[in-house]
């Protein structure tokens, strides 16, 4: 059993809502969550990172200052269809939580999925920023998640 | 009319005279009346801070979210080194060894903790095991969480970490741990209401310095805590909102 098991590597087009662009190493490698971790961050109102924990940065493989100021869509994986982040952004930016599984991009190509949950920071009525916590996954809303974003790209 | 003071019903036993002695510390410290009420049900106490009997309170991080938001209190002090997590054990001698081996119809030892059976709930989520498809049997304290995956009665239990660790050797060497969080954010905070604003510098002030004091120093001791600090009131809402995408 000692076969070459070399990881899939390819280079890939990310095209972003805002018209930018870049082209991304995608290695087709999961990265299992951490067990009993919630990864947060917070963003100001349009998506650029104001905070991010240890399990945050640990799991996206950046420094915490390539983190902050970033916007979030630093994550953005190929696999993930934008009509999911139209989702996210029209239903926060109503004021209400969002909901959802996303398959992320860390630095190295590799990916993590997770079960993400947005929800606006309101502050003496006013809406100061979102806050998005993650936690594990199942394997089988992973699988479900995958067949439906495939059917959305 | 004295001021009330309550504390979430979390607290270990060892330390209910802890409390008394930090209610007669407080009422030394500030010149005023005040009356300790404390409760061993989370819905009754609920119940009664909802009826405004409450003005300062030692409050778990679920229930902070409505005395903050809902009823106007304001955070004063959280304590020193110590956040909330949430251990899933099972018996020792039990063949599960990851939460995600866990089946549907699995029966599940928890307390009305709101904290720690939101949390215990959201690390089952992997597992795809929600209160749909679990026997849940809710028991008074985690000695009973404890005797009941013991005793075979249960196949998994939800325990406050810090709960878990003050369980007897004996105990403990009977269960597992499958996982063990690590949020590191939530913890309980210590809220004033409004019938205390003209008190709160002084709250604050007194808290902030009783590790400075001989006296103070044994109440801490007793209360199980290393001494308080500040909480300003963004730290106060950023934990509001965290927990907020935890509840439904
Ligand atoms: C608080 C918050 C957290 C977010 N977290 C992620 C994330 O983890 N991964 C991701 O791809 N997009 C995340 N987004 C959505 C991004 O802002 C962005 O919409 C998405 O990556 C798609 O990129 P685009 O909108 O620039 O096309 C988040 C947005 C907010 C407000």
């Amino acid at each position: 059993m000692s076969e070459d098991k070399k990881t899939p590597t390819r280079e890939e087009r990310i095209r972003y809502f805002d018209g930018s662009e870049r082209v991304a190493t995608i290695v087709d490698e999961e990265i299992p969550y951490p067990d009993g971790k919630l990864i947060v961050s917070r963003t100001d109102i349009k998506g650029f990172i104001t905070h991010a924990n240890q399990a945050f940065v640990d799991m996206s493989g950046y420094t915490r200052e390539e983190l902050i100021g970033a916007n979030h869509n630093i994550l953005r994986h190929p696999d993930m269809p934008a009509v999911a982040f139209k989702g996210l952004w029209d239903t926060v930016e109503k004021g209400e939580k969002w909901q959802g599984f996303v398959k992320n991009l860390r630095k190295d190509g590799t990916y993590y999925w997770v079960k993400a949950t947005v929800i606006p920071n309101i502050r003496n009525g006013q809406l100061m920023g979102y806050t998005s916590v993650r936690r594990k996954p199942s394997r089988s809303k992973i699988r479900e998640s995958e067949a439906l974003y495939a059917t959305l790209m | 009319m004295p001021l009330n003071l309550t504390v979430s019903p979390d607290f270990a036993p060892d330390h209910i005279s802890g409390w008394f002695y930090f209610n007669t510390f407080l009422q030394r410290q500030l010149g005023i009346p005040i009356h300790l009420e404390l409760y061993d049900s989370f819905a009754k106490q609920r119940e009664d801070i909802r009826q405004g009997k409450v003005d300062l309170s030692y409050a778990n991080p679920y229930d902070a979210s409505m005395l903050v938001r809902e009823l106007g209190f304001k955070a004063l002090a959280k304590p020193k080194q110590k956040t909330d997590e949430t251990v899933i054990a099972v018996s020792a001698h039990s063949d599960i060894t990851a939460v995600e081996e866990l089946k549907p119809g699995s029966v599940l030892a928890t307390t009305d903790d709101p904290d720690v059976h939101t949390m215990g709930m959201i690390m089952l989520e992997s597992a795809d095991l929600d209160e749909s498809n679990i026997e849940l049997k809710t028991l008074k304290n985690y000695v009973l969480v404890a005797k009941s995956l013991l005793k075979g009665e249960a196949d998994v239990g939800f325990f406050l970490k810090q709960g878990y660790d003050e369980l007897s050797q004996l105990i403990r060497s009977e269960m597992r741990p499958l996982v063990s969080s690590q949020i590191g954010v939530i913890h309980h905070v210590l809220l004033a209401g409004p019938a205390f604003n003209e008190h709160q510098e002084a709250l604050s002030q007194t808290l902030l310095t009783m590790v400075d004091d001989p006296k103070g120093q044994g109440v801490l001791k007793n209360m199980g805590l290393v001494g308080w600090e500040a909480m300003s009131e963004e730290d106060t809402e950023f934990m509001i909102d965290l927990i907020d995408t935890l509840v439904e």
